[in-house]
Formats: structure tokens, C-alpha cells, sequence
């Protein structure tokens, strides 16, 4: 800046430029700067890694959000991941594993903020609610090109718009399971109806044993017993349209399922409200009780080897031979993709992968609780439980997917584990409990 | 050193200090408490569930009060089981707080070790506490079974469960309010209480007639806690086991509705909303009292 010639142009220097104004050459400068420094990430994510070209080989980072906390489950999809990442060079994979209880408590705030790119989730009403809510995205390119998934299980990863939205990796079904060193060794035969079951269980009662362990501290284990109930005594159909909200829970119907179930409480282990399912699967192991309905991954409490080959299981008894014993309950674990994944075709790749074969193989080798959802796994390296179960599964007609997966889940959790419970204390108010129930649904589904 | 003449004195940059130093906490405050607090009670007139823009909630007036007071079977198990908390909090637990201050006040030998082992329940979390007295109350291995060999399931019976959770709580309490009332104790000019002696008053007497009157601010403040805490009551019960079968209580309902899956929202809002109410009731006592005791 020259040196002020006049006393007017020396007095003017004095002025601070904020106040003076800016010159309309420093305002151009700065906002070419700032525009420059907001490009910049957005050039260099450009350049790098991020969404790959059109077609060919997807590169990037892929984020998996899993629930599968347990050790065992844990590492079967660490295996899963580094065999995907060895045959897609391009491509890492990184998880990021949440507590199973704290992932689905937190879901709704997790799929509303920033969720990872791909992440657990399970088959039934749930995975539609995210699909028809735009929470989750239509992955039917993952679905090109794969094999060995039966139509059934392409069913249940639908949406309600025909597209699919849910990757299915591993179901395990729900059964009534024995020791079969405890059933040898007092002669026990496998009862095939409700009343071969109850005398079987005054027989076990006889013998010391509890005849069916039961634990329902953390509520949701009950669902199972009135999911299989109401298979058996009202059907498939029925229990679909119940857990649609489509039929009153106060009928002649369900209040026979919870007669049914009211009969069977004096073999069913006593003071179940304050005992974990793991604890009655301890009784169940330690040789304390005859059976125990639970899904298979009851035998995650049995140690590997002699004692989880001596697990064995059969079907619910058939109550209405009319009705028949064919309806399952397996639930289907899987995988969805979030809506706006940061790495889309890496996403769609990985999915692509689990449903696969070769990726099913390694999960089930890992974790020998649970069977493939794909048909072509290699069931060679089964154990003999599980080669059951698949069985057990594919020869089933209809299969339901547990009643806080197929139903709302606030009905689910906020109406049905309370009044399950209230059962247990007071089995003989039927009339007062569907009453109530029913009034609850009418609430909450209408809303 | 120059007497203040109020905030005209001081300078332009002190001004925008002592105008941050209110306006940054202020809006700290609304923002994070009385923000969320309304928009609970004008959630608790909404259907909704969670999902999608705040804006998108249904507009349902009372439906989600009526619901709750007339078709939801935890509620009133839950309005009785924190009613029973307030009365053995205030009954029993907190005197016995105040009794042991008394008698730590007699300045006896180790009363430094009586204080601290009387107060390190209180510095353990809830969630820590009922872990603890898990260990003790467990049906197959816990200390109480183990010893008195009886089959009693503490924690899973309806009958018991509330007893043995307000036992553990009473256990943290008790500690909270003896050290509150020991420093209120500390602070009685001990004049009185010679004055007392003089005048031939045995030790119950003096408490009783002299001390407990002029602890009246302390007393009061021991009295709103006891009662907010009461009715706050979550930690533990949520830990046993999630506050269902004998251990409903009102923040175990909001929270088994609001968090998590069943994202209840507007229905738990509802539940809140009433908590908000019947807290501020006792809030407002404890505010006539104060205003009276000031004009």
C-alpha cells in the first residue's frame, strides 16, 4: 500500500477493513477458496476407492454391522468374511459386531442414522416392516445368478412389493429336544401325540426328572411352546392370519390352545420365571430333565463332541390328527442391505456371497448349531444333529418363523411376553387374559 | 477496593462473557431437557412408532392415555410397586440413613471407616448392585439359599422380587442419605445442644426437640430426594429383569415401550408424561415450602 499522501487518505488507513468493506476482488478471492476447499473431499473421494466403475470388479471397503456377539457364532463369520475377501482381492470387508440384544433393541435408531452397509437381521414381518419403510434396499441383483436356494426360502426374503430385500444364511428349527443316553437308559419311547406326551412325561416325573425344562426370564422362550400349540391345534393358516392381527385372540380358538397348554403345566419345569433358557438347558444337560423345547441352538450349551452327538430331538406331537404334525418353526438369519449403502455394488457382492454355497459351508462348519439356508452346502461335514435338521425342515410343509418375528414386534413385546408371563402365574384366568390381549391388538394394530 | 455498581460497570468484552456464561448453559438446558421434555408430553398425544420424520407422527389425543390406564395390565401393577418403593424408601430406609448419621456424628472411634463402608454403596452403579446381590439372592447358587438351604427363587418370584430389590436399593439409599445428613449434622452450631445439655435434655430428647427442628432446610432436601428417587426407580429393576413379573415399574414401562424394537413411542410418552406429572406434584411442595420459608 503506497504511503498516504494527504491527511484525508492517512485518516482513511486508520479504518479497519471489516468496516470499511470488503473490496469486491478479496470477496471473489475467498469464495473461490472456500469453494476449492468444499470440492476437495469430494474430488479425492473421486479419485479413490468409493463407488467402483460400471460393471467389473467393485474395490472399496464393505461395512458389515453383525449381531452375532456369542463366540462361537462370532467367528464364523470372521471365517466368512476372510474366505470372501481372499476370492475378491478388490474388496475388504469390515464388521463391526454389536451385542445381539443391544443390535435389535437399537435397530430403529441404527437404520435412521448411519448404518453399515450390510447387516444382520431375520426372515418374518420384521424384515418386510424395514422393506415397505424404506429402511432397507431391494438386493434382488444379489439374488441373480444364485443357486440352491429353495422357493421357499426366496418367500420369505420378499418384500411386500415382490422384490427381495433379505439375504437368508442359517435357520435352525424348533423342537423338543433329548438326551439320548437319558432316553435309553429308562426305555423311553418318542411320543408321536399329546397323550403318548403326557404319559411319557408322568412316567419321567416317576423316574425323578422334569419332563419338559422351561425357562422364561427373559420372555420370549414361551412364545415357542404357544407358536407350537397353536400349530398343532389350530393349523398353519390360523396361526399366519393370528399373527397378522387378523383374527380375534379372544375366540374359542386360541383360548383351547392355552386350555391345551394349561393341562400340560404340571410336567413343565416349575418356577420357569426366574431361570434363563440357559439355565433350563443346563438341566436339560446335566441330565435333570427328559426334554426341552428350544430352538437347536440349545446345543451351544452342550460341550462339542460325546455330549452335543448325544442331543437329539423329535417334532411336537400331533394334538388334531386332522391338523397332523407338519408345520415347522425354523427361523431364517440372514442378511439385509441398508438403503443407502456407501459401497452399493461391494454390498450386493458380499450378500451375493453368503447366500452362496462355499460361504454357507464355512458358517455351518463353524458354528454346528445351525444348518445352511443353501440346498447345496455340503452337508458331508454335518453333524449328525444337524443333518436332521435340515432334513427335519425340508420335509416340513409349512414353516412359521417364531412368533416375534412373524407379529408386530410391539405387540410381540410390549402385549405378549406380559401376558405369557400372567399365564404362567395364574394358567386358570383364560377368559380375562385373551380378553385382554385381544383389546391390546385391536389397539395397536389399528394404529 | 471499589464497590460494584452493577453490570453497567463492567466492559464491552466482560459484558459478552457474563452474556455467554448464561446464554451457552441456558441453551444447554432448554436443549437438552426442556426440549425433549415437551416433546415427550406432545409425542404422548401421537401414534408414533419411530420411523420417518417426527413431523409424520398421527395426531390421537388421549387414546394413548386411556389406553394405558384402562387396557395395559402393567400399569397399575406398576403405579402400586412404585408407590410401595416411595413408602419403604421414606419409611425405613431413609430414617435408618439419618439414625446412622446421628450416631456417626458422636465423633466414636473409626468413624471414618463406618463412613466409608456405609457410602461405598453409593458410589456403585445400580446396574453393579443388582449384580452383586444377584450373587446373593440367585435361586441354585446364591449366598441365601446356600446357607438357610431354602428353595426360594428371590429374583423370579413374583411374591419376593420387589422385597428383594427394594432390600438391595435401600442398601445404596441408606448410605446416600447418612453422609447428606451428616454434613447437614456437622453443620448445627453446637452451642445449642449445650445449651440443651445444660438444661438436663438426655440425647433423644436433644435430637428430637433442638436439633431435628433447626435441621428443617436439610430435612426437607432428604425428603425431595428420597421421593424423586423413588419415583425414578429403573436401574435395578431394568437389570433383574427388564422390570417385568412383580418388578413393573413406571420407568421400566417407558422404556420397555420406547426403546428398543416395539418403539412405542407415543404410547410410552404417555406413561412418561404421567411420571412427569406425579414428580412434578412433589417438586411443587417442595417449592411453597421453600417460597414461604423465604417471604
Amino acid at each position: 500500500m503506497p504511503r498516504p499522501a494527504t491527511q484525508d487518505e492517512y485518516l482513511a488507513s486508520l479504518v479497519p477493513d471489516s468496516v470499511r468493506g470488503v473490496s469486491r476482488r478479496t470477496l471473489l478471492r475467498g469464495a473461490l477458496g472456500a469453494g476449492a476447499l468444499l470440492a476437495t473431499p469430494s474430488l479425492l473421494a473421486a479419485c479413490g476407492g468409493g463407488n467402483g466403475g460400471s460393471g467389473g470388479a467393485a474395490t472399496g471397503t464393505v461395512t458389515l454391522g453383525s449381531n452375532q456377539s456369542d463366540a462361537v457364532p462370532k467367528a464364523a463369520v470372521q471365517k466368512v468374511v476372510d474366505a470372501f475377501q481372499k476370492a475378491n482381492s478388490g474388496l475388504t470387508v469390515k464388521i463391526n459386531t454389536i451385542d445381539h440384544n443391544s443390535f435389535q433393541e437399537n435397530i430403529n435408531n441404527y437404520l435412521q442414522g448411519s448404518p453399515d452397509d450390510v447387516f444382520s437381521w431375520f426372515a418374518g414381518y420384521r424384515m418386510r416392516f424395514f422393506a415397505s419403510r424404506d429402511l432397507a434396499a431391494d438386493i434382488t441383483d444379489a439374488w441373480k445368478g444364485l443357486s440352491g436356494m429353495s422357493d421357499a426360502f426366496k418367500k420369505a426374503a420378499t418384500g411386500d412389493d415382490g422384490k427381495q430385500y433379505f439375504m437368508p444364511a442359517t435357520y435352525y428349527p424348533w423342537a423338543m429336544f433329548y438326551r439320548k443316553s437319558v432316553f435309553s437308559k429308562h426305555g423311553y419311547e418318542v411320543p408321536k401325540t399329546l397323550d403318548e406326551l403326557r404319559t411319557l412325561g408322568a412316567q419321567m416325573k416317576k423316574d425323578g426328572l422334569v419332563p419338559i425344562a422351561f425357562g422364561d426370564k427373559d420372555g420370549w422362550p414361551a412364545m415357542g411352546t404357544f407358536d407350537q400349540l397353536n400349530l398343532r391345534v389350530n393349523g398353519y393358516d390360523y396361526h399366519v392370519s393370528l399373527m397378522a392381527g387378523e383374527e380375534a385372540w379372544n375366540s374359542d380358538k386360541v383360548k383351547k390352545v392355552f386350555d391345551t397348554w394349561a393341562g400340560l403345566l404340571d410336567l413343565h419345569q416349575p418356577d420357569a420365571l426366574g431361570r434363563t433358557w440357559q439355565e433350563a438347558a443346563q438341566t436339560l444337560q446335566q441330565g435333570k430333565a427328559g426334554t426341552y423345547l428350544l430352538g437347536s441352538f440349545v446345543a451351544q450349551q452342550f460341550k462339542q463332541g460325546a455330549e452335543q452327538d448325544d442331543l437329539d430331538f423329535f417334532n411336537f406331537p400331533e394334538i388334531d390328527s386332522t391338523i397332523g404334525s407338519d408345520a415347522v418353526e425354523a427361523p431364517i438369519d440372514g442378511y439385509m442391505m441398508s438403503k443407502r449403502p456407501k459401497n452399493e455394488e461391494g454390498a450386493l457382492k458380499l450378500l451375493g456371497y453368503i447366500g452362496s454355497a462355499e460361504a454357507q459351508n464355512v458358517l455351518v462348519k463353524a458354528d454346528p448349531s445351525v444348518v445352511a439356508a443353501n440346498e447345496q452346502t455340503d452337508t458331508a461335514g454335518y453333524t449328525a444333529l444337524q443333518k436332521k435338521s435340515a432334513e427335519f425342515v425340508k420335509s416340513a410343509k409349512s414353516i412359521a418363523q417364531f412368533m416375534d418375528r412373524d407379529t408386530r414386534p410391539d405387540f410381540a413385546s410390549t402385549v405378549m411376553i406380559p401376558a405369557i408371563q400372567e399365564f404362567l402365574k395364574n394358567p386358570k384366568d383364560i377368559d380375562g387374559l385373551v380378553n385382554s390381549i385381544e383389546k391390546q391388538k385391536q389397539s395397536i394394530f389399528a394404529s | 477496593m471499589a464497590k460494584y455498581k452493577g453490570i453497567n460497570q463492567l466492559s464491552g468484552l466482560d459484558r459478552v462473557v457474563v452474556g455467554l456464561m448464561v446464554v451457552v448453559p441456558t441453551l444447554l438446558v432448554v436443549w437438552l431437557v426442556w426440549a425433549p421434555a415437551i416433546g415427550s408430553v406432545l409425542l404422548s398425544f401421537t401414534s408414533w412408532d419411530g420411523v420417518g420424520p417426527i413431523t409424520s407422527a398421527e395426531f390421537i389425543g388421549l387414546k394413548n392415555y386411556s389406553d394405558v390406564v384402562s387396557i395395559y395390565p402393567p400399569f397399575w401393577p406398576a403405579v402400586r410397586h412404585n408407590l410401595i418403593w416411595l413408602a419403604v424408601m421414606f419409611l425405613v430406609a431413609t430414617p435408618f440413613g439419618m439414625f446412622l448419621a446421628v450416631l456417626l456424628d458422636r465423633e466414636l472411634r473409626g468413624t471414618r471407616v463406618y463412613q466409608t463402608a456405609i457410602y461405598l454403596p453409593v458410589v456403585l452403579s445400580l446396574a453393579l448392585v443388582g449384580f452383586i446381590w444377584q450373587l446373593i439372592y440367585s435361586r441354585d447358587q446364591g449366598l441365601i439359599n446356600q446357607v438357610t438351604g431354602s428353595t426360594i427363587d428371590w429374583y423370579g418370584d413374583p411374591r419376593y422380587n420387589l422385597w428383594a430389590a427394594l432390600v438391595a436399593s435401600s442398601w445404596r439409599h441408606v448410605g446416600y442419605v447418612m453422609l447428606l445428613y451428616l454434613a447437614g449434622l456437622k453443620g448445627v452450631d453446637p452451642s445449642l445442644r449445650e445449651a440443651a445439655k445444660v438444661d438436663g435434655a438426655n440425647e433423644r430428647t436433644t435430637f428430637f426437640k433442638v436439633v431435628f427442628p433447626v435441621m428443617a432446610p436439610i430435612n426437607v432436601i432428604v425428603l425431595v430426594i428420597t421421593v424423586i428417587e423413588s419415583l425414578r426407580a429403573f436401574d435395578l429393576a431394568w437389570v433383574i429383569n427388564k422390570g417385568r413379573n412383580g418388578l413393573e415399574l413406571l420407568g421400566t414401562l417407558v422404556t420397555s415401550n420406547v426403546v428398543g424394537e416395539a418403539s412405542r413411542i407415543g404410547f410410552g410418552s404417555a406413561i412418561a408424561t404421567m411420571m412427569l406429572v406425579l414428580s412434578s406434584f412433589f417438586v411443587a411442595l417442595y417449592i411453597r415450602y421453600i417460597m414461604r420459608e423465604q417471604s
